[in-house]
């Protein structure tokens, strides 16, 4: 089973308070994403026994969000809203001022496997653009100075 | 985790006025415990509803209020708690839509960060008035320091017997269930998101039957916005009259505006409807005036599926009616503002890029047609505009509106046909000489 033991009870656990099981699907792929950081047709499978859903039912939900990626990204994602609001201030600057200190283009990862950047749909940051979420942590009201410190900081934890 | 947004708000305002109840309390650090939600006043409504209300009384007196829903539809939320049929023998389900994802908005998020358990109690109030003992909120997956913080808060409404069987002794029985989305704003349209709690793609349904009927698992469900169950508390505290004192005659209370762009001080400002849209821009204690001096291009008043508006029409109240007499609406309330270094053509290839992605692909009015949309624009502002593309992008618009199951079609054509109508000259420049009127080129700092 490529699902932790712990994956598994908290998938359990969260299956159980559902009226129906099929209910538990995005809870098990996001339970599943954060232990692998992906989900592909192994953790389809896998979820598919937990839950005890037919696996063309997990695949079907799964390939329509964007949250479940099938192959694994960087050790840090880095997600750079590209919407409305972040562009009037800059995101793709933004993007281009990251693409250049990472070495890498939009949609790839670094070498060293660190950081993976792409550039999603609005965030929920409008009044704080412009930003970008690495992980599950948001950073906001962006400025060259303040990105230049969060790429260091990660590094350094790396 | 980096949980507080640092947004700002008028929360000082808020504590100083009484109309103001959403914000009131958003910048207190330890508002999102239970102990500082309590002494501030906090599940009184809930335990005044649970001490001896009836369903009914609580849905007239939401009725009384005049509250609409704060999520874009703008439809009167007691009315729709009404829907539910009485006489339905299954089970009901109350389903709190925290998919907040419209490009411009960012007010349900500071709600459930700051203040959870107000959007809890809410919750709680509206199931007990539809007769739901099972209750939802639906939080998009990015959301993760929402999610806990919901999590957290329900936790503890738990320990302390707010939520649970026989709630205050009452005998009433009520489960809260947070459910994380997987990433798509169309999850946000109510069937579509009750498609995905059922563990579907996130596609909508056509209606009727109407959730209220039909909603979850086929049984009567009520969707409602975080701001709207989060103001329902405060209609119970201070009764639906006093709440319908707010506002303009038709859109009463109060409603939190998410100010973004060109801006010298973007925020999430909590006022009354009918506010002036213009006070909101240029007012130092909101907006502020424009970044750098500029000339105010245009607004987009409601979030990004609502129509443009010129400088000319900004002096108008932010409530239903007014924005609607100019052609506009009040959507979300996500005040979008963009200066004269803008490009319409860019501004509008942002736009259709969101739906484009967006669109569930059900209908295919909606997932050709907005593909259709940003190539053709995509290639004018890449400078490949030809003859007759402002009049082929016209067509396709008007081939999606109202031709799609859900508003996602409509709210993709809708701020680009006003886009055209505004601003025509600017198109037809674009595409003739191959580049932009004015040159947009936006540096973050």
């Amino acid at each position: 089973m490529i699902l932790s033991e712990a994956s598994v009870s908290k998938i359990k656990e969260k299956a159980a308070r559902y009226p129906r099981k099929k209910s538990a699907i995005l809870p098990a792929l996001t339970v599943a994403y954060r232990q692998l950081g992906y989900v592909d047709e192994e953790v389809y499978r896998a979820i598919s026994q937990v839950i005890g859903v037919p696996y063309v039912e997990i695949a079907e939900a799964a390939t329509f969000y964007t949250m479940f990626p099938k192959k694994p990204r960087g050790r840090y994602l880095i997600q750079v809203c590209h919407n409305i609001s972040c562009a009037l201030l800059g995101a793709d600057s933004l993007i281009g001022y990251l693409e250049e200190k990472l070495g890498i283009q939009k949609g790839e990862t670094t070498e060293d496997d660190l950081f993976t950047l792409i550039s999603v749909e609005c965030l929920g940051s409008c009044s704080t653009a412009p930003m970008m979420q690495v992980n599950d942590d948001f950073y906001e009201n962006l400025t060259r100075e303040k990105v230049d410190g969060i790429l260091q900081e990660l590094k350094g934890k790396a | 985790m980096t949980f507080y947004s640092p947004v700002i708000t008028n929360a000082a305002d808020a504590a100083k006025d009484d109309r103001l109840h959403l914000f009131k309390y958003v910048e207190d650090p330890d508002q999102y415990k239970i102990a500082t939600y309590e002494a501030h006043g906090g599940y009184k409504a809930w335990k005044k509803v649970m001490g001896g209300m009836t369903p009914q009384q609580v849905t007239d007196e939401v009725k009384k209020s005049g509250l609409r829903g704060r999520g874009g539809a703008g439809f009167p939320t007691g009315m729709k708690w009404g829907f539910v049929p009485k006489d339905s023998p299954k089970p009901r389900y109350l389903c709190c839509n925290a998919d907040e994802s419209e490009p411009g908005t960012c007010k349900d998020r500071v709600l459930m960060e700051r203040d959870p358990h107000g959007v809890i109690e809410g919750m709680a109030i509206a199931s007990y008035a539809i007769g739901c003992h099972l209750m939802f909120i639906y939080i998009r997956g990015e959301f993760g320091h929402c999610i806990e913080r919901m999590e957290q808060a329900m936790d503890e409404a738990y320990a302390k017997g707010h939520l649970g069987k026989n709630i205050y002794g009452s005998g009433y029985d009520l489960e809260m269930i947070v459910h994380t989305g997987g990433g798509a704003y169309i999850c946000g349209e109510e069937t579509a998101l009750l498609n995905s709690v059922e563990g579907e793609r996130g596609m909508s349904r056509i209606r009727p039957p109407f959730p209220a009927v039909e909603g979850l698992y086929a049984c009567p469900t009520i969707v409602n916005n975080v701001e709207s169950l989060a103001s329902v508390p405060h209609i119970i505290n201070h009764g639906g009259d006093w709440y319908a004192s707010l506002g303009t005659e038709k859109s009463k209370g109060t409603k939190i505006f998410s100010l973004s762009g060109h801006v010298r001080k973007p925020g999430n400002y909590e006022v009354e409807m009918g506010f002036n849209l213009k006070k909101m821009i240029y007012d130092p204690a909101y907006g502020n005036g424009i970044l750098g001096d500029k000339k105010l291009k245009g607004v987009i008043p409601g979030g990004a599926s609502t129509p443009f508006l010129t400088p000319d029409q900004i002096d108008v109240g932010l409530d239903y009616e007014s924005l609607q007499t100019i052609g506009s609406m009040l959507g979300s309330g996500a005040i979008i503002v963009f200066h004269e270094d803008t490009c319409i053509v860019w501004t509008i290839l942002k736009l259709i890029h969101f739906f484009r992605h967006e669109s569930c692909g059900k209908c295919t009015p909606c997932r050709e047609g907005t593909g259709w949309l940003e190539q053709i624009i995509k290639r004018i502002e890449e400078g490949g505009g030809q003859p007759g593309d402002v009049e082929k992008i016209d067509d396709i618009c008007g081939n999606i509106l109202g031709r799609t199951i859900c508003p996602l079609g409509d709210a993709a054509v809708m701020p680009i046909q006003s886009a055209i109508k505004h601003w025509r000259e600017e198109w037809q420049y674009h595409i003739e000489h191959k580049e932009c009127l004015v040159k947009t080129k936006f540096e973050f700092k």
